[in-house]
């Protein structure tokens, strides 16, 4: 835990906070959605920032895009666009159903099957992306796109 | 003591199956009832226990044989017919001694348990019986107080509501603080920060109006906002919360909770001051809805839901 900086709403008395984590605390589904979303949401963000870099390339230069583009088509890559593309997809399910947790009282009285439909709806879509997508990553590339 | 003025009685020797007063029948002295925690409590308790038992009652242990009376208080044995099977429990707490210890340390201890006790009794047993270095907060033990809320296996729970024959007893139960406050001794951590935001958020009837007599609800009206009136600040909520893990500054589940209690009550007229103090950056809007407050609250309040109404009556009014 790291330290807490006094603010002006609320004197804290004890600002050397000797608060030792111990045991990770059992959650239940709540708390590992909350979990889940933090993660893809870093990592989505990290990804988007490299993304916004290396499409701004092409207004620097075309060769030097396609260069960088060319890098990409490897099986290392496309195992994380499989990685990447679940990420979004999980993250974006799961947004939806935090918005509707904290605007509608039925949610917010069912966020656990919620959550399991989320992670179904994660799995029905996964199982038609990844396969197809690693099709195409595995097979020999015909003259590139 | 005064259980002969509830005319159904109270069956359930509830919690903790210690009921100095329900042994008359048995002939059973009361052995316990010159220890001051079992005194002191037995008044409230009856009282609270009708209602508790109502509330609860799904969560809550069977009814307990008067025979059973003190046994599980141990040092007396119950009466030598149908003597409940003791067995042993590992119990592991998390220690810690500011004078001595730079970390907190885990120490093992063995005690015998009876299933109808709950974890407060094995800590009581460790103090009493094995090391009274052990510090830890309890006042009523009986669930009202909310003085014992605490980490066990992970979870943040009343140990006096924590039933030892509810846990695998195969493995050992592991004790700790409550997480996020300021850690002063084994247990006990400080609530300062937990009430101070508590008193924060204005906590009491405000109302510039003076009633002839008394202040007029409705049964609808009383209902809407029943469910965060149950609230005994425990601090089971706040400290579950991974937000206010990490940010001490939020004002947690069990101030947006209290905050609720008054928004939502017809008689109060201070509900916009509330929700402007909870329209803060570190106020209702740092709930990330993971639910680990509802799950923690001794007194089933739903708690998380409670966060949602207020942060709805943030966007569209107060519909009382």
């Amino acid at each position: 835990m790291s330290e807490t900086s006094s603010s002006l709403t609320l004197p804290d008395p004890a600002p050397q906070k000797t608060s030792f984590s111990g045991t990770l605390y059992r959650g239940n589904e709540g708390m590992w959605s909350w979990v889940l979303h933090r993660i893809t949401g870093v990592a989505i963000y990290f990804f988007l920032l490299v993304h916004v870099l290396d499409t701004a390339l092409i207004r620097v230069s075309p060769e030097a895009y396609n260069a960088v583009m060319a890098t990409y088509k490897n099986p290392i890559m496309g195992l994380g666009e499989t990685v990447l593309v679940g990420a979004v997809v999980l993250h974006a399910l799961n947004g939806l159903r935090v918005i509707m947790v904290d605007v509608w009282p039925w949610a917010t009285r069912n966020q656990r099957p919620l959550f399991w439909i989320v992670m179904g709806l994660v799995v029905v879509l996964m199982a038609y992306f990844v396969p197809n997508h690693l099709i195409n990553v595995f097979s020999p590339m015909e003259g590139g796109h | 003591m005064s259980d002969t003025q509830l005319p159904q009685g109270d069956p359930k020797g509830q919690d903790s199956g210690v009921h100095p007063a329900h042994s008359g029948p048995t002939g059973a002295p009361t052995p316990m009832a010159d220890r001051p925690d079992t005194a002191s409590t037995d008044d409230q308790s009856s009282a609270h226990q009708v209602a508790e038992a109502a509330a609860q009652s799904s969560t809550e242990p069977k009814p307990v044989e008067n025979e059973y009376d003190g046994a599980d208080r141990e040092t007396q044995p119950a009466p030598s017919h149908d003597v409940p099977e003791s067995f042993n429990v590992t119990v592991i707490v998390r220690r810690y001694d500011p004078e001595v210890d730079d970390e907190p340390r885990w120490v093992d201890y063995d005690v015998q348990m009876y299933p109808t006790e709950r974890i407060l009794d094995a800590l009581h047993r460790i103090k009493w019986e094995q090391d009274p270095s052990l510090a830890f907060r309890r006042s009523c033990a009986h669930g009202i107080c909310g003085s014992d809320a605490m980490r066990i296996n992970g979870k943040n729970r009343l140990a006096c509501k924590a039933l030892v024959k509810d846990f695998d007893i195969s493995k050992p139960i592991y004790v700790e603080a409550i997480k996020g406050l300021p850690l002063e001794k084994d247990l006990i951590v400080n609530m300062e920060p937990f009430f101070d935001s508590y008193r924060e958020i204005q906590p009491f009837l405000q109302a510039a109006s003076k009633p002839e007599k008394e202040r007029h609800q409705t049964i609808a009206q009383r209902e809407r906002f029943d469910d965060t009136t149950k609230c005994i600040l425990c601090a089971a909520c706040t400290t579950s919360c991974p937000v206010f893990w990490t940010d001490g500054q939020y004002f947690g589940p069990a101030a947006i909770v209290n905050a609720h209690r008054f928004i939502f009550d017809s008689r109060d007229e201070a509900s916009q001051v509330r929700l402007d103090i909870l329209n803060d950056k570190e106020g209702v809007w740092r709930c990330r809805t993971t639910f680990n407050c509802t799950d923690a609250c001794p007194r089933g309040i739903q708690v998380t839901k409670a966060i949602a109404e207020v942060k709805q009556a943030l966007i569209s009014g107060v519909k009382l």
